[in-house]
Parts: C-alpha cells; structure tokens; sequence
C-alpha cells in the first residue's frame, strides 16, 4: 500500500523542529525502529536545515516543501526549496565543506544524510532551487520482500 | 521541545549541561551563552555533558568545534561525557573524537580533568 504526505512551511528555523517530528509522525505508522527514526529526523533537520540557510539565506518569507511516501516498507522522502541552488554539488556533498564558515557550519550535514539514508540524489538549479531526493528501507520489512 | 543548557564551573573546568534538542534554531542562542561564560571567567577546560541531550544535528556539532577552537586557544581540552548512541554516531562520523576526549560519566571526567570530588 501507498501512503503519501505532503507539508509546506515558511523558511524560519522554528519550523525545523515542526519538520522532523511531522516527517517522524508520519513514517511511525510503518513501524520503524528508535534508530531509524532518530536517523530520519536528523536527515530532515539537515535538509531543511540547507533550505533556509543557504537556499533562501535565511530570509523569512519562503516556502520549504517536505513530501514523503511510504510504499513497500521504503520511505521516499523529498525536500525541496526555491532558494539560490547549489552551483558545485559535489563540492557541497564533501565532507567538513562549508560555503559558510563564518556562521561555524560543521560541513557534515550532506554527508550525515548520505550516512542515514540509502539513496541520495541532489538536483540544484542555480537561481532556481535544491530538491534532495532520498530513500530507505525499513529493517522491520526487508525480509517479507525478499 | 527546545533546548535547555546550564553551565557551571569548578576550578579551571567550565561544565556544560545540555537537554533537549540541538539543533540550528538552538544553535545561535546557545553559542552567544557558552562563548560569553567562557570570556567572563577563567576556564581552561570544557566538559560537556550530554546525558539529557535527545537530538542533536550537525549545526550542533558546529557549535561545539567552534567552542573547541577557543578552548585550544586557552591551552585547556575539550571532553564530552555521557553521550548518548545516537550523538556519538554523529561524533564519529564526522571524526570529533579525533580531537575531544570521551568519559563515561561527568564525575570521571572531572577526575581526569584534575577536579578533586
């Protein structure tokens, strides 16, 4: 069975918090384990995280969009902003890489994604946007698929 | 849920408690609190304990290099205790261990850090 859920919320780092619990929520319904849960939460924390601050450079008044889909014990999870785009994202998926150290970024937030999760597609268009595309599969389902 | 954090010092050891949840939107606040206890008082070192912290991203791993940075500037180091499966997956990930001593308790890693209990 199919179960989508969509969510947008404007650009303010209050709503980070708002983000990962809705997303947790949501995919609970699948029976995931403590861990996975943690690791989806913090993957959402990141994401939108790089929305508001690189994307929309901390401006207030936009829009972050979440959908997420459970089908087949597999979480799709997609978040999306409109902000200023990523020009190197290879860069930006390097470890310890920041394009601002000034705000003492850690520059783990890519590569904790790509750690958490099992696929990861970024597709940045500068001037346009970022959409991190991003699967996993749940343990507590893998076998009865096999 | 938020994040709540106390400090408290004992000779030359800044200790830092956090609870909560640590992420971007803590991050600043958090930063501007620690930095300003650090520069009022003469610390040397900094334990951070994290036994009450349920979540924490990587603009919380960024607050605490940050605060490393400082305290290697002071001559001192930089220990965590307490640390709960979750954050030390992030710690080892992004290789923080490499530069923060861990304990398992504060009251050890006080002793280590020359505290008389």
């Amino acid at each position: 069975m199919k179960n989508e859920m969509a969510v947008a919320f404007s650009s303010i780092s209050e709503n980070e918090s708002f983000a990962r619990v809705t997303v947790a929520a949501f995919v609970s319904q699948v029976d995931p384990t403590m861990d996975e849960l943690t690791e989806i939460k913090t993957v959402v924390s990141e994401a939108v995280t790089n929305s508001i601050i690189h994307g929309y450079n901390n401006e207030p008044h936009h829009q972050v969009y979440i959908t997420c889909t459970l089908i087949d014990g597999e979480v799709e999870l997609t978040i999306k902003d409109e902000g200023i785009g990523i020009n190197d994202i290879n860069e930006a998926r390097q470890p310890l890489y920041t394009s601002k150290p000034e705000l003492e970024r850690s520059g783990m937030g890519f590569t904790i994604i790509e750690n958490f999760m099992d696929t990861v597609e970024v597709i940045s268009n500068p001037g346009k946007g970022t959409t991190v595309h991003m699967t996993k599969q749940l343990t507590n389902t893998k076998t009865v698929c096999s | 849920m938020g994040l709540s954090s106390t400090f408290a010092i004992k000779e030359e050891v800044l200790i830092v408690r956090l609870s909560g949840e640590l992420d971007h939107h803590e991050a600043e606040q958090l930063r501007n609190e620690w930095k300003e206890i650090m520069y009022k008082n003469d610390v040397k070192h900094v334990l951070l304990n994290l036994e009450a912290m349920t979540f924490m991203d990587s603009s919380g791993l960024g607050v605490v290099l940050g605060r490393y940075k400082e305290v290697l500037q002071l001559g001192g180091e930089m220990v965590v205790c307490s640390i709960s499966p979750p954050v030390k997956r992030l710690f080892e990930m992004s290789g923080l261990f490499k530069i923060v001593r861990l304990e398992e308790n504060e009251e050890f890693a006080l002793e280590t850090l020359g505290v008389a209990s």
